[in-house]
């Protein structure tokens, strides 16, 4: 059981110049949801750089060094085959397969981690609070939990912002 | 926010971030009209005699088909290449045109990507069929089997079979990434509970908090960084099945960079086509608006005339080159029985794309929809001289031949028009056509809206 305060605005730059006031005043802002990736959020919240450039990276020279040696292995162990008087291990045509697979793990190790990360996939069934956020409101969303300000005084906080429709539920979460 | 005062706004119309949801959202949300049943009734009836006519190549076999023992490969793939062409302007404008930041992308991007997911099954389609039994089809892929025997990674062949999945696949990826958010938009403005449950699910439960919206920008930026070498790579690998045997006509160096070119030119082409039509259709032309016609206009002059220098510079070292079997199949295109083939291509890529170096032809769009048309037919006209012109004269003249297609050939190329076509039908229905949070990301800095707004605020600042 928790308590959540949330209320909206509908200008992506009124909500940046509020989550800086809430943030001045110390206050813990649980989440923001908004329709679009609105521009210097991610700075104003100091979220950090998200590892799935890495995940890509990793995917990827997995996905090189499978290709490459399996290629390498067909041709030099499996069965190796003269074509074109080439020699067995013709490293130059393993390129482009080694390139499309490199390619193909990267973006769905990415993709998958992108989704397990974010708890989202098919069937995941979303806590929304204001439907409109996804279509012209900008939401900010605090939890009395990680804050020691008391529900009231962290509503009228969030109203002093300039906040619309500023309400509170409990959740079960 | 920087404002371009100078630049013209991409999106017209004085729209507020609801007006776009709204506007986009409509053709999902409206029940589809007798316009919409009877493009969708013809594309499917079309498509489904283009499967009756592979079923009939299956049954009879590939002697069905114009194709003869000189002539091997005749429009199956003309075709394959011309549809995997078609698809690359997709990836073009999503990926390449996302890492130069150009903002106009962001309206076509989503109808193009769909545009080349469906190109590429209808191309797809072509090399299966060719191979003449289907049910072997998967004897491409390289897997252990009691042969012992495994694929031949050393043929261009295979690298296509590798390069076409790959990029149908992580093409599919990234549109269905940038889709997410736009289902969840929708499944919030549903009022119907199973349509709600529905777009949930396809939505993956999107809910447009802060952390997810940060690491799905870091993601698209990745994937569009891997999907631009990936594009480019598919079409090199296309003419690598022409550039590394030794007919004359194909085996030259310069086919990569002249077939990556001709496919963006041609997929622009397409793109200009649909788009044309669909934004009248859709009531999106404050979003798909004539800068926005201007500016693929402008990638078809550059790719257009890189097309041309390539057709030229082929000319010239058929020349140079001194090699009399690669001077005697040019002189035999531009001169021998397919000669029409050549000048109608000659004609439709390189004078008639030179034509939009004048800017009221660029922002004329009945101009633009008829040379876009006139652009795809030279493209597949490039396709036919390359495959048909260079084998129908064989290094002996005994050997020589024509080729003509047959009924069953021209009733499958059709039918991937109706495949196209229908996927298109049924994705302007249930998928917004364009990309609602991308629009609404470059509102604030390029809609007539809010450029209004703030070039009143600024002007006491400047004077």
């Amino acid at each position: 059981m928790r308590t959540i305060i949330y209320g909206h605005f509908t200008d992506d730059s009124d909500l940046l110049g509020a989550v800086k006031i809430l943030q001045e005043k110390g206050i813990h802002i649980a989440d923001v949801r908004t329709p679009f990736p609105v521009h210097g959020l991610d700075a104003v919240l100091k979220l950090r750089r998200s590892h799935l450039p890495k995940v890509a990276f990793i995917a990827g020279v997995i996905g090189a060094v499978l290709m490459f040696s399996f290629q390498y292995w067909v041709f030099t162990e499996g069965w190796p085959l003269i074509f074109g008087g080439k020699p067995y291990s013709s490293i130059l045509s393993f390129i482009p397969g080694t390139f499309e697979i490199t390619v193909l793990f990267a973006a769905f190790a990415m993709g998958i981690a992108f989704l397990v990360r974010s708890n989202l996939g098919p069937g995941s069934i979303p806590d929304i609070l204001d439907e409109e956020v996804t279509n012209d409101h900008f939401q900010i969303i605090l939890s009395a939990k990680d804050n020691t300000l008391s529900e009231t005084e962290l509503a009228e906080a969030l109203e002093a912002t300039g906040a619309l429709d500023v309400k509170q539920v409990n959740t079960k979460k | 926010m920087q404002v371009s005062q100078v630049r013209e706004p991409l999106i017209n119309g004085e729209k507020s971030y609801e007006n776009i949801t709204a506007d986009v959202m409509a053709p999902v949300r409206a029940k589809p009209g007798k316009l919409w049943f009877f493009g969708f009734g013809i594309s499917a009836l079309v498509m489904l005699g283009g499967f009756a006519a592979i079923a009939y190549t299956i049954w009879f076999g590939i002697g069905t088909w114009g194709v003869n023992r000189t002539i091997g490969w005749g429009w199956g793939i003309t075709n394959f290449v011309w549809w995997v062409g078609i698809g690359h302007a997709g990836t073009f404008i999503s990926a390449i045109l996302l890492l130069f930041r150009q903002k106009w992308r962001t309206s076509i991007n989503r109808a193009a990507e769909a545009m080349t997911i469906f190109a590429v099954m209808c191309a797809g389609l072509f090399p299966l069929i060719h191979m003449g039994r289907l049910p072997l089809g998967f004897f491409i892929l390289p897997y252990p089997n009691t042969r012992e025997l495994w694929v031949n990674f050393n043929s261009p062949l295979l690298w296509d079979v590798f390069a076409i999945t790959a990029y149908l696949l992580v093409s599919l990826l990234f549109w269905y990434m940038g889709l997410i958010p736009d289902l969840g938009t929708i499944r919030d403005r549903m009022k119907t509970l199973w349509k709600k449950k529905v777009y949930n699910f396809l939505s993956f439960g999107w809910k447009g908090s802060a952390r997810h919206w940060h690491r799905h920008e870091s993601m698209s930026l990745v994937l569009a960084g891997l999907a631009a070498p990936l594009v480019l790579s598919v079409h090199t690998i296309v003419s690598f099945d022409f550039a590394t045997s030794v007919i004359p006509g194909w085996h030259t160096t310069i086919f990569p960079p002249y077939f990556v070119s001709g496919a963006v030119f041609s997929g622009f082409a397409m793109v200009l086509t649909l788009m044309i039509v669909t934004r009248r259709a859709l009531n999106l032309q404050e979003y798909i608006t004539v800068g926005h016609v201007e500016s693929m206009n402008k990638v078809i002059i550059a790719t257009g005339s890189i097309v041309g220098i390539a057709y030229i510079t082929e000319l010239f070292m058929a020349w140079y080159s001194g090699v009399e079997y690669e001077r005697y199949a040019f002189i035999n295109r531009a001169m021998g029985p397919y000669a029409w083939a050549y000048w109608i291509m000659m004609t439709c890529n390189v004078i008639s794309p030179q034509l939009l170096w004048i800017k009221k032809l660029r922002r004329n769009l009945t101009f633009t929809f008829i040379l876009s048309i006139f652009i795809n037919i030279g493209m597949w006209f490039e396709r036919f001289v390359i495959v048909v012109t260079s084998l129908h004269r064989d290094y002996l003249p005994s050997s020589w031949s024509m080729y003509k297609p047959t009924w069953v050939e021209v009733a499958i190329f059709m039918g991937t028009f109706g495949l196209f076509f229908t996927l298109f039908f049924l994705f302007i229905r249930v998928f917004p056509v364009i990309a609602l949070a991308e629009v609404k990301s470059v509102a604030k800095s390029s809609a007539r809206k809010f450029i209004r707004k703030s070039s009143k605020n600024q002007k006491p600042e400047k004077e």
